[in-house]
């Protein structure tokens, strides 16, 4: 079943074209890395996905439902997809557990007790369950990350979004964060990441999309596209970064 | 003629303070207030409202405070409705310190990093659940120490009120040397007198300033 639908879509920021005409369609449960140079619109895609930015030609359907400034409120559009952000984006003056209870508590408006457990549940999940009442200022990048995921999970959304989530890590906190990641997709979460964790790239998503100048370039499963790319960018961009 | 003893001196100079302080304190009420009122009309997607909120910020940070209190004090003469030293004070206190505020407050609205927009939009939360939960405490306790720290402003402001004829610490100080010809004591304890009030709150918003950095806001 197809869970999210790109279809031509295109993005400029005044006379910079971003996306030029990108379709791309993920199912439910695929985990789908988006690769490619810094510039390339990987960003910019992802963030059109929850409408951070508005694209200005084609459609996006998330859940078969068509998403545009109009037909869906940030609430609803919350019920759908969570986003993961570079730079964590955690709440510095509430505790780890009122970071993840917030928005069910506030947007949602469900019963704290449930709030609280659920939180619980999804703070153990990405190995914190200690950390309930530390503030993000006390945990490490890696940690706050974690407290990010687990923040976006709480919402329960059908798709996540993960925007380069380990490139502001230390690279030994880069593991942990990963290995949440991973776990997720096991379980069957759909998750769309842009990443510079080629090795992530290859382990973990089922299919494997390169940006080149705000197109898809070339798209595959990660055992076909490492191995056999089969245009030069994407041959000098695999020789660039591996 | 009356003999003023050093204690006589002190003595009214300590009762002339009252008004400085309550002086203080309406202009710091007054100018919270109008300063809290024209902050949300500058964040405003309203640009008429931006823009007059612009125009009021410029007019009284642009402006030296004595020109207002004439201004309000002999304006209002002019109009034909005179008004007393202490509402003009009061009023041309209240604008000045409003304008301030309004320019300090917007400033730490606008310091809370643009990622907790984001994360709040992508939660789901909209515009008034994100200032109050997420925004709002934030700039809140950014906003503290400059508060603080611009308070100290308001009260050596104050002084200026004693040219229209109000009688505060200053006026007090000036009609006490028209009696008894004894500037240096009299000027050296009105400032140690402003002195005791001023640093108490610089020192209050130094520390504030520090436990903010502890908590990892800054």
């Amino acid at each position: 079943m197809t869970l999210v639908y790109v279809d031509n879509v295109h993005k400029a920021f005044g006379d910079l074209k971003v996306l030029k005409g990108i379709n791309l369609s993920v199912a439910q449960g695929e985990v789908v890395a988006i690769i490619g140079r810094s510039g390339s619109g990987k960003s910019t895609l992802l963030r059109c996905l929850n409408q951070l930015e508005k694209h200005d030609s084609g459609q996006i359907t998330i859940a078969d439902k068509q998403l545009d400034a109009a037909s869906m409120s940030p609430k609803e559009l919350s019920e759908n997809v969570g986003m993961v952000f570079q730079s964590f984006n955690l709440f510095p003056h509430k505790t780890v557990g009122e970071n993840v209870c917030l928005a069910p508590l506030v947007v949602r408006g469900e019963e704290k007790a449930e709030v609280e457990k659920v939180a619980r549940e999804v703070l153990e999940k990405v190995g914190l369950s200690d950390k309930y009442g530390a503030y993000p200022a006390q945990l490490s990048g890696g940690q706050q990350q974690r407290v990010a995921i687990a923040r976006a999970l709480a919402m329960r959304p059908k798709v996540m979004l993960c925007d380069e989530v380990t490139s502001a890590l230390d690279p030994e906190l880069v593991g942990e964060v990963l290995r949440v990641l991973e776990a997720l997709a096991a379980e069957g979460m759909t998750l769309i990441l842009v990443t510079h964790e080629m090795s992530f790239a290859r382990d973990v998503a089922d299919r494997v999309v390169f940006m080149h100048q705000g197109r898809i370039h070339e798209e595959g499963a990660p055992s076909e596209l490492f191995s056999n790319p089969q245009t030069p960018e994407l041959k000098q961009f695999i020789s660039a970064v591996l | 003629m009356i003999e003023f003893t050093f204690w006589d001196i002190l003595r009214n100079l300590l009762l002339a303070t009252r008004w400085t302080i309550v002086l203080s304190l309406i202009a710091f009420v007054g100018g919270a207030t109008v300063g809290l009122l024209l902050t949300f009309m500058r964040l405003s997607s309203n640009r008429w409202l931006q823009r007059l909120t612009s125009l009021y910020v410029d007019l009284f940070q642009g402006t030296p405070l004595l020109m207002q209190l004439f201004l309000i004090f002999f304006g209002a003469a002019a109009m034909g409705h005179p008004i007393s030293a202490w509402l003009a004070a009061s009023i041309a206190l209240t604008l000045f310190t409003s304008a301030f505020l309004c320019d300090i407050w917007r400033g730490c609205l606008e310091a809370v990093a643009k990622g907790q927009w984001h994360a709040s939009r992508v939660l789901g939360m909209n515009y008034f659940q994100t200032m109050r939960h997420v925004i709002l405490p934030q700039a809140l306790r950014l906003s503290i120490p400059p508060t603080v720290g611009f308070s100290v402003q308001v009260i050596k402001g104050t002084a200026l009120a004693s040219i229209i004829g109000f009688v505060e610490l200053t006026k007090a100080g000036t009609m006490l040397n028209n009696a008894t010809f004894e500037p240096f004591t009299i000027f050296a304890l009105v400032a140690l007198l402003y002195f005791a009030l001023c640093y108490p709150l610089s020192c209050y918003a130094r520390y504030l300033e520090k436990k903010l950095y502890d908590a990892g806001l800054r």
